[in-house]
């Protein structure tokens, strides 16, 4: 056991502070160089860093490194390189907006390397029930799975802090799923993810001093998938991550397309006069969780955050039933 | 209508242990062998239809819970 204690704890605390001491020079930086975005939800005219990738990456691909020198699996160097791959098609929709089809197509592109490792198990397991073999369909699967994981991550980062807060609890829970699972490797494997988006959420938390980017939220959720397909744990990843999916789903159900959020005309919020967030009365606009939030009246943005929050932990309960649920057959 | 959104993540997570009941109970055994060599790309072929039929199921009941447990939401 000491064996896997030694690389967890310092993969972890590698990650960390690898993500908590480049951040601020990274902020400086493209402060600097005017890489900023207005943050839409601030009465006064307030500018943000953006992509703040550059550091979660950093942090995800150092501590991934440490954890291949302690273990050697296909599993790490899969999440090394389709989470590398997924922080750069993320720089480039960060730097120039691309077109609806870039970022599905190309991550499904990023998914191949999983397949080539053969880093995968084509199981697909089930609560209560088992499990059924897929061979082919599973390859179909892990096509999808990257895209779907990666734009739901990056559909939720709306307000400040909400998508590193909420892949911090998706992450934990999903760590604690492994545990569970006696799947320990995988486990320490999918620790620095947490880690990551912990000492980033204390830079991204309201008021916001940078924002992840496309980057960033494309790598937490590329990291996401990969670990929930190699660690096989596919079902309760998409359980844990059910708040997330919910607003892809109300979204899609609305605008009956799949289109980029910038070019929907019509915004699902807007703002009271003391700058609360409310609900909008426009038809036009996506239906999304944030609206649904607001639907029972205008709240502010800390406090639709931990709304979600407190969404994302219900989600992580029922994720941590289910894997207990995995032990027991009918 | 805070219920109603972790009445929706509920109703979500009960149709995806269901919907796992249903791919490991009645989809897995199946087999179709009557087609000698190509036996396999027939039974793959079909619980792939039967995967998709049960996705767009999945959607179209969620929509239905979704009308119905936000609709005085959604009348924005």
């Amino acid at each position: 056991m000491i064996e896997l204690i030694i690389p967890a704890i310092i993969s972890c605390i590698i990650a960390f502070f690898v993500v908590y001491f480049t951040t601020p020079p990274l902020i400086k930086i493209l402060l600097k160089k005017n890489y900023t975005v207005k943050d839409m939800n601030k009465k006064e005219n307030v500018m943000v860093a953006r992509p703040g990738g550059i550091s979660i990456i950093l942090g995800i691909v150092v501590s991934e490194i440490i954890l291949y020198g302690f273990f050697q699996l296909n599993e790490i160097l899969a999440i090394i390189i389709t989470t590398s791959a997924a922080f750069v098609i993320g720089y480039v929709d960060d730097r120039k907006v691309m077109g609806g089809w870039f970022k599905p197509v190309t991550l499904a592109v990023a998914a191949l390397p999983i397949i080539f490792l053969g880093a995968y198990d084509s199981d697909l397991v089930f609560p209560l029930f088992g499990y059924v073999q897929i061979p082919l369909l599973y390859l179909g699967l892990i096509i999808f799975m990257i895209p779907i994981t990666g734009n739901t991550i990056n559909s939720i980062d709306v307000l400040n802090g909400v998508a590193t807060g909420f892949m911090v609890i998706a992450s934990f829970t999903l760590s604690i799923c492994l545990f569970i699972l006696q799947n320990y490797e995988i486990a320490i494997v999918s620790l620095p993810l947490g880690f990551v988006s912990l000492a980033f959420y204390k830079y991204h938390k309201i008021p916001s001093k940078i924002f992840p980017g496309d980057s960033g939220a494309l790598a937490f959720g590329a990291m996401y998938g990969t670990i929930a397909i190699v660690g096989g744990v596919e079902i309760i990843a998409a359980i844990a991550l059910l708040p997330a999916v919910i607003n892809s789903f109300l979204f899609l159900a609305s605008v009956k397309r799949v289109v980029e959020h910038r070019q929907i005309k019509g915004k699902p919020v807007e703002f009271t006069d003391n700058f609360k967030l409310k609900a909008t009365t426009d038809k036009t606009a996506p239906v999304t969780l944030v609206r649904l939030i607001l639907a029972s009246g205008p709240l502010t943005e800390k406090q639709v955050g931990f709304a979600i929050f407190k969404l994302a932990i219900f989600s992580g309960i029922l994720a941590i039933i289910t894997a207990f649920m995995m032990g027991v057959s009918l | 209508m805070k219920f109603g959104l972790y009445g929706f993540l509920f109703a979500m997570w009960s149709l995806i242990i269901v919907g796992g009941g249903i791919m490991v109970v009645l989809l897995g055994p199946f087999t179709i062998q009557q087609f000698g060599d190509f036996h396999w790309i027939l039974t793959s072929g079909t619980k792939v239809a039967i995967a998709l039929g049960l996705i767009v199921m999945w959607i179209l009941i969620l929509s239905k819970l979704k009308n119905y447990i936000f609709k005085k939401e959604l009348k924005f």
